[in-house]
């Protein structure tokens, strides 16, 4: 008797965004990123397409927290006041796939760095790497308005992507996006109906779909990682039935992890902290792509090496 | 699939004789249907009606169980492919192996069993010992398990396909049920004997396919042996978690019984590459993980992502109301209060702890809701807040009377003042705002 293997035939494809522009396309980088555009859920390439390994991007600040968790500072002693030499570092000796940087400086109630002040950071980052890059606001409305359309300048030509926009703030980062044909990242948060809402807003207000990451909030193990599991499955199974608003790569990052003190304190009964940090980041991340996510952005090398190797097997062997 | 009151009724005797207690035969099969009544109940039913019946109503993934005693555990039974269409019901235990030649074996479980953690009210340690026969020697094997035994309770996964160092291991093992591992295409017969004799679960291994592992199972069954756990074999990663999650959905979306049982893995590589490994197996779909390694480090995050993916959708998890201490606090420490939705809580005393300011948390039975649904649903109200700063004690603990809301029950500011007598001030309309406005509100 011949086994009938159950195969899913889903109707619906996740559409794919690639970033970063070549020489050759009108901009400087040397590599590009393509996210999405799966017709099977994640590592079963038997009963449709999973033609992308997630990308692993690695997440930068243009001003470190003082209290920014000592394990995930360490590895960049040496250049994490300088975002330039920190992104260099990720990329050559870290295999990052793209870079993210988070302008948390230029918040009015933190650094209050000008919008001058950014230019020159992004300025630098543009020449230091090569990679794509992603570049998000502080989360102050006013000032990221103006930081993310200097942002979307300086980066014109370069097909970034520029965050967060979230459903009370999404104009002026849209306008910003829009305007140099960079791509936008859609935040919800750990909600289908508002992912779907994020992305009915922004189309509405002229984004093209095919221009849109979604980053339905990746919550930290151990604290709501459960719903992120379920809200990731039930947007991508919602995708492939056939919900075309929702065919849009997902994209999720351990940012939440580092605010999670259970993860990195010092606490012998729970192991060596910087074991147990870098392990709870990558199994966040993991089950993050598991779920349905189509790329990450992740802080401490370590876990960026274990996850990709976890990923790069997953890929292997099975028939994809 | 499930069978239809159509399907059931096909096969009764249609005779409407109401000895059942239904009037008619199709309102009788429309009752088995629901699972409201059965079959039982009714006189005149065939032997091949009745075996259909019965089997169709079995679980799609057999509940099987290892051990004896309080650390037994229970797995299969799980009725969804993704946990929000209803919730994962028995979660994945994780073992771990040791060699019966190595030296330190007893010092190696005393360390595992030693190992127990507390999380949000739950206790987490190590659920099983596989025991390898590295040795292949039926006398060695046999003092390893004597060995395990004496450190600790949980179940035993018994790790050779000689039935010989088998054989020994259970005389060893005595009334533990432990799981024998494994039955393969060439011992089937004698292990099969074995594990009837000792009423033990016993673990089928091929690596071959599926269809030859759905074979070999049914060999198994065929023999008299019901408690059956699956092994896929040793193969790359990615084959391993297509056929996992192959297996899943044959048993569920075609009820094809040959694999309707729990699934057991061994994690490859050192460190949090088998870590990692163990956490895919978690995620999907095994029911057994085998480690070489147990370090704290790992083990802890790994008992926390099944805690979370284990939790049943439906009900989220609570935190017990009442006081909590964080950052060590004193009399003059601020005090704050939230709800008792896990999350909520988590998130406002993880934000609590990153401020560094000692602090007092009352936390408000909302019946697990967050702040907001809480305040809309009337769970968080200014009398349940009173009634909690009242019951708990917090007045004893502080020399003021001053209490932090949420910025986003503002609203209740008003009323709680004058019911409780309390001070209210109103804090941050998202948690992420606790470490600044802590830090200026200690300052102050």
């Amino acid at each position: 008797m011949a086994l009938e293997l159950p195969k899913e035939k889903w109707v619906g494809k996740i559409g794919q965004v690639v970033i970063g522009a070549l020489e050759s396309e009108g901009g400087t980088r040397t590599s590009k990123v393509a996210m999405g555009g799966a017709t099977s859920l994640p590592f079963l390439g038997f009963e449709g397409e999973y033609p992308n390994e997630p990308p692993i991007g690695m997440e930068i600040f243009d001003v470190v927290r003082e209290d920014y968790p000592e394990v995930a500072r360490k590895p960049f002693e040496d250049v994490i006041d300088d975002p330039g030499k920190w992104a260099k570092k990720c990329v050559e000796e870290h295999g990052a796939d793209m870079i993210c940087i988070r302008m948390i400086g230029t918040n009015p109630e933190e650094e209050n760095r000008s919008v001058e002040d950014a230019e020159q950071t992004i300025k630098e980052l543009k020449e230091a790497v090569g990679v794509p890059l992603l570049i998000y606001g502080s989360g102050d409305e006013e000032k990221d308005a103006k930081v993310l359309e200097m942002a979307s300048n300086v980066m014109a030509g370069e097909r970034c992507l520029l965050g967060l926009a979230e459903e009370a703030a999404y104009k002026s980062i849209s306008v910003a996006s829009m305007s140099n044909d960079h791509g936008i990242v859609a935040f919800s948060n750990l909600d289908i109906n508002l992912a779907k809402q994020m992305n009915i807003l922004l189309t509405d207000f002229g984004v093209k779909l095919e221009n849109i990451v979604m980053d339905p909030l990746q919550a930290g193990l151990g604290y709501g990682l459960e719903y992120s599991y379920s809200v990731i499955e039930r947007i991508r199974l919602a995708a492939f039935m056939g919900d075309k608003i929702l065919q849009v790569p997902i994209m999720c990052g351990t940012a939440r992890v580092w605010n999670t003190r259970e993860a990195f304190k010092e606490d012998a009964a729970t192991g060596d902290f910087t074991s147990r940090a870098v392990f709870w980041e990558a199994t966040t991340a993991l089950s993050a792509v598991l779920a349905g996510a189509d790329a990450l952005l992740m802080r401490h090398p370590d876990a960026v090496r274990y996850v990709r190797d976890s990923v790069k097997n997953l890929y292997g062997g099975g028939e994809q | 699939m499930a069978l239809t009151a159509l399907d059931i009724y096909k096969k009764l005797p249609q005779t409407n004789c109401g000895k059942c207690g239904f009037p008619t035969c199709l309102a009788f099969a429309m009752q088995l249907a629901n699972k409201k009544a059965s079959i039982d109940a009714c006189p005149d039913v065939s032997d091949e009606a009745k075996e259909l019946l019965e089997s169709s109503a079995a679980p799609p993934i057999k509940l099987v169980k290892v051990g004896s005693g309080d650390r037994e555990i229970e797995m299969g039974d799980e009725v969804v492919l993704y946990r929000h269409e209803k919730t994962f019901y028995h979660p994945v235990a994780y073992a771990l192996m040791v060699d019966d030649d190595s030296p330190d074996i007893e010092s190696k479980v005393q360390a595992t069993e030693e190992m127990k953690f507390e999380r949000v009210g739950q206790e987490m340690q190590l659920d099983m010992v596989a025991i390898h026969s590295k040795s292949d020697d039926p006398a060695k094997f046999s003092s390893a398990v004597s060995a395990v035994k004496g450190k600790t309770s949980v179940p035993l996964v018994l790790v050779s396909q000689n039935p010989a160092v088998i054989e020994e291991g259970l005389k060893a093992c005595g009334s533990k049920r432990p799981l024998i591992h494994a039955a393969t295409k060439d011992n089937f017969e004698k292990m099969a004997e074995l594990a009837k004799a000792n009423n033990c679960p016993l673990a089928v291994l091929e690596d071959s396919g599926l269809e030859e592992l759905a074979e070999l199972s049914k060999k198994v069954k065929e023999a008299g042996v019901e408690d059956i756990v699956l092994d896929l074999g040793k193969k790359p990663l990615g084959k391993l978690f297509q056929e996992l999650t192959l297996i899943r959905r044959l048993a569920i979306k075609k009820l094809f019984r040959p694999l309707g049982y729990p699934v057991i893995m061994f994690a490859k590589g050192e460190g949090a590459s088998e870590g990692l490994e163990a956490a895919i197996g978690t995620l999907k779909y095994a029911s057994i993980v085998v480690m070489k390694e147990a370090d704290r480090a790992i083990m802890y995050p790994l008992f926390t992502l099944r805690q979370n993916i284990y939790t049943d959708p439906q009900k989220p998890i609570q935190v017990k109301p009442g006081i909590y201490e964080l950052n060590g606090p004193a009399e003059d420490s601020p005090v704050m209060i939230t709800t008792n939705f896990s999350l909520t809580y988590f998130t406002v005393a993880g934000d609590i702890e990153t401020s560094k300011v000692p602090s007092y948390l009352l936390v408000a039975d909302s019946e697990g809701l967050s702040v907001m649904t809480a305040f809309a649903a009337d769970k968080f109200t200014a009398d349940s807040a009173t009634e909690l700063i009242e019951s708990c004690g917090i007045a004893d603990k502080v020399n003021h009377k001053k209490i932090i809301i949420p910025g986003q029950v503002a609203r209740m500011s008003g009323k709680l003042n004058e019911n409780s007598g309390w001070e209210v001030v109103v804090g941050p309309r998202d948690s992420s705002g606790l470490p600044k406005y802590l830090r200026e509100y200690a300052g102050a």
